[in-house]
């Protein structure tokens, strides 16, 4: 065939494919939600959401999970992002409800596993039917066989055996009262694509995702950040390093990587080389076992 | 290293039981080094806890507890792979359980389908299946990958004796054109890399003709094709959003919507909130019309130059049935095309009184409104739709219209 077919670039069609799943749930849903939690997958679905909106606002709100060990920088991005944007947030506290006495802290002072709780009841609360989150399937195998558009129960779980299946673009997201719908725009990205999408786009990120000097330790192989939330212990001693994070998440158990990326470009060939995974590089909650992902998945973890 | 031009191949995979698709898939992975570390050491722990000798390359794909519980694969997975030439996204479909609405799901979205058939049993019913698939669903290319070379001696007329076969069974099913390679999974032979076993074959490895097959081809040349998913008031101006599935829009083109039937013209685009002249598919956009038309979810534009879709409210189509529930004549369902759902009755499923799961079908439905269509063959994303329970919210049944299709003794 002669001529030049227009042909979008691969992160044109991931964009083009993620603003069609944003309206999708526009069009369908009465209470959708973002969850949001200043790391760079909600970052990216915020900016996409801003895309396929435009130039009207983001019909949701917005939903943040705070474990009560998050980043102060990374507090006030959200902050400042909810504010320029004049979007609603909610949150979801775990420390409200450790201070209730309705969870308690673990021995191993990971906070991860106790999200499920307050994510599931605030979703119910606010009965919110359609709930965005940043999942790649890229990520880690029980996430592979995750859906687009994935239907939980009225107790939020997750069953793998009885999921829809899902052909050509046609979502489907119906429901019973009491259920809803997790949807993930950002299923066909992979970590890289995440990275260059917000180079292309000049995203600004928290500071945390580029190399800086930073008071750590080492736990399971780890650097993790020195805090109060419960690190060090004895016998783990603190020192200045030249780190940056590859994710965000609660600081009890996510590590930071040693690194010289300073820019953009630096962390993009930093990762094109690395020989681990995002999670196997930063996530000490994943390794609890084999099927950690897929048992709090099951349970409504996102 | 720049991985921005390349494109991406979304293909899926077809096999029976013990053909060794999980073990290809794995290779692939493992042999393009797309696994990285911590992942390998993964399956290498487990492999070793269980007192297997070597990583068991089938644990890089089954994820999930009861899969590795009973050593099987229960639904789809989607796995991305990169080399420095092309990216993939691969629709890991299991032969176990469910073959065929697997398949089914993962060759809608996919522009290749390898067909794996076992050396040693050569083309079995499964096979046929997967061919039948393949052409009902109308998937760009395909490969018949002959496995377990290493156990018939690596002999050429094993292997042509299998593509013969094939041959027939794709001509009977109009299948245009398949790309025939030998392969050893186990060992290695011809899937990343050029196996020195078989002179007598002088085509590419797998993963080469993965990386060099034509993508994209769905053409903008096509009519086309806009459904509206959704209204973006801005002020008193109205934005009709959506993702144009085929064809190109330019400002100044006159348009019908349909089903109304009205007619306008378009006087702005805009691309993800950038003005532009032009718009192409698959991109995702929004149009301005000329008048203050009720245009809404579920509506498609068209433009006027190129073919219209048919308006219909009787539709025919091939079908492969999801759901464990049967089909019956006379059920009311929902059925979701595009961005339009409306209410159908069953009418007919070619003189048969039902469908049951993984069965493919002939199908006539009647709709309560009328629906802009086209034919899978000449526009998928308008000739595909789905059937849903209007109780459970289920997915029912995958469609192709077929307008060409005679219409069925009832």
């Amino acid at each position: 065939m002669t001529g030049t077919p227009y042909t979008l670039s691969h992160l044109d069609a991931l964009e083009s494919e993620a603003v069609h799943i944003f309206r999708e749930v526009a069009g369908e849903f009465e209470r959708p939600v973002v969850l949001f939690s200043g790391g760079k997958d909600s970052i990216v679905m915020l900016h996409l959401a801003l895309k396929a909106f435009a130039p009207a606002a983001v019909p949701f709100s917005l939903l943040h999970v705070d474990t009560g060990h998050n980043f102060p920088e990374v507090l006030d991005y959200r902050d400042r992002t909810v504010a320029r944007h004049g979007l609603r947030l909610h949150v979801a506290s775990v420390q409200d409800y450790i201070d209730r006495g309705v969870l308690r802290e673990r021995p191993d002072g990971t906070r991860n596993p106790l999200q499920t709780v307050p994510l599931t009841e605030k979703i119910q609360a606010e009965k919110f039917d359609a709930v965005f989150g940043g999942g790649r399937r890229d990520e880690e195998k029980a996430r592979a066989k995750e859906r687009v558009f994935s239907l939980r129960d009225e107790f939020s779980q997750w069953d793998p055996r009885r999921q829809r299946p899902e052909l050509w673009n046609l979502y489907n997201g119906r429901h019973a009262p009491g259920e809803h719908v997790r949807v993930f725009p950002l299923s066909n990205w992979t970590e890289l694509d995440v990275w260059q999408y917000i180079a292309r786009e000049g995203i600004e990120l928290p500071e945390i995702y580029f190399a800086h000097e930073r008071e750590v330790f080492r736990r399971a192989g780890m650097w993790l950040t020195a805090g109060e939330w419960g690190g060090p212990k004895d016998g783990e001693t603190v020192e200045k390093r030249q780190v940056r994070y590859r994710t965000v998440g609660d600081m009890s158990c996510t590590g930071a990587v040693d690194s010289d990326a300073v820019t953009l470009d630096q962390v993009i060939t930093e990762i094109a080389a690395s020989r681990l995974t995002e999670r196997g590089a930063t996530r000490a909650d994943d390794k609890m076992s084999e099927a950690a992902m897929e048992d709090r998945k099951r349970e409504g973890y996102f | 290293m720049s991985t921005t031009t390349i494109d991406t191949l979304r293909f899926a995979t077809a096999g029976s039981v013990d053909d060794g698709k999980s073990t290809l898939v794995g290779r692939l992975l493992h042999d393009s080094k797309s696994i990285l570390t911590d992942q390998l050491e993964a399956v290498e722990r487990v492999s070793a806890d269980r007192g297997q000798a070597g990583p068991d390359l089938a644990l890089l794909t089954d994820g999930l507890r009861a899969e590795r519980e009973q050593g099987i694969t229960i639904d789809v997975a989607y796995r991305y792979f990169a080399t420095t030439r092309r990216r993939f996204i691969l629709a890991d479909t299991p032969g176990h359980v469910q073959y065929t609405r697997n398949m089914v799901t993962g060759a809608s979205t996919a522009e290749l389908a390898i067909v794996l058939v076992d050396a040693r049993n050569g083309v079995v019913e499964q096979t046929r299946r997967h061919a039948a698939v393949a052409a009902l669903l109308r998937v760009p290319h395909v490969v018949l990958a002959v496995n377990k070379m290493d156990l018939v001696g690596y002999a050429e007329r094993e292997f042509r004796r299998i593509v013969d076969d094939f041959t027939r069974h794709a001509d009977a099913l109009g299948l245009s054109g398949f790309t025939s390679i030998p392969v050893s999974a186990l060992v290695g032979d011809n899937v990343v890399d050029r196996s020195g076993r078989m002179d007598w074959y002088d085509g590419p490895a797998l993963l080469e003709f993965l990386e060099t097959v034509p993508v994209g081809a769905e053409a903008t040349d096509a009519p086309a094709r806009f459904p509206v998913q959704y209204v973006i008031r801005h002020g008193e101006v109205r934005h009709y959003a959506g993702q144009l599935v085929s064809g190109t829009l330019r400002v100044g083109d006159p348009v019908t919507v349909h089903p109304s039937g009205e007619t306008s013209e378009i006087t702005g685009i805009d691309v993800l909130g950038e003005t532009a002249e032009a718009a192409y598919a698959p991109q995702s956009i929004s149009v301005r019309l000329a008048d203050q038309r009720d245009v809404s979810r579920g509506d498609m534009i068209t433009t006027a130059a190129a073919g219209t879709p048919t308006l219909t409210r009787d539709v025919r189509a091939a079908v492969c049935h999801l759901a464990e529930r049967p089909l019956s004549v006379g059920d009311r369902v929902l059925l979701r095309h595009t961005t339009r759902t409306v209410k159908a009755v069953v009418k007919d499923l070619g003189g048969h009184p039902e469908l049951t799961t993984n069965d493919l079908g002939r199908i006539v439905l009647r709709t309560a409104e009328p629906l802009a269509v086209d034919d899978y063959a000449a526009v998928r994303r308008t000739g595909s739709f789905i059937l849903v329970d209007p109780v459970d919210g289920a997915t029912l049944t995958a469609g192709m219209v077929d307008l060409s299709s005679p219409p069925t003794t009832g």
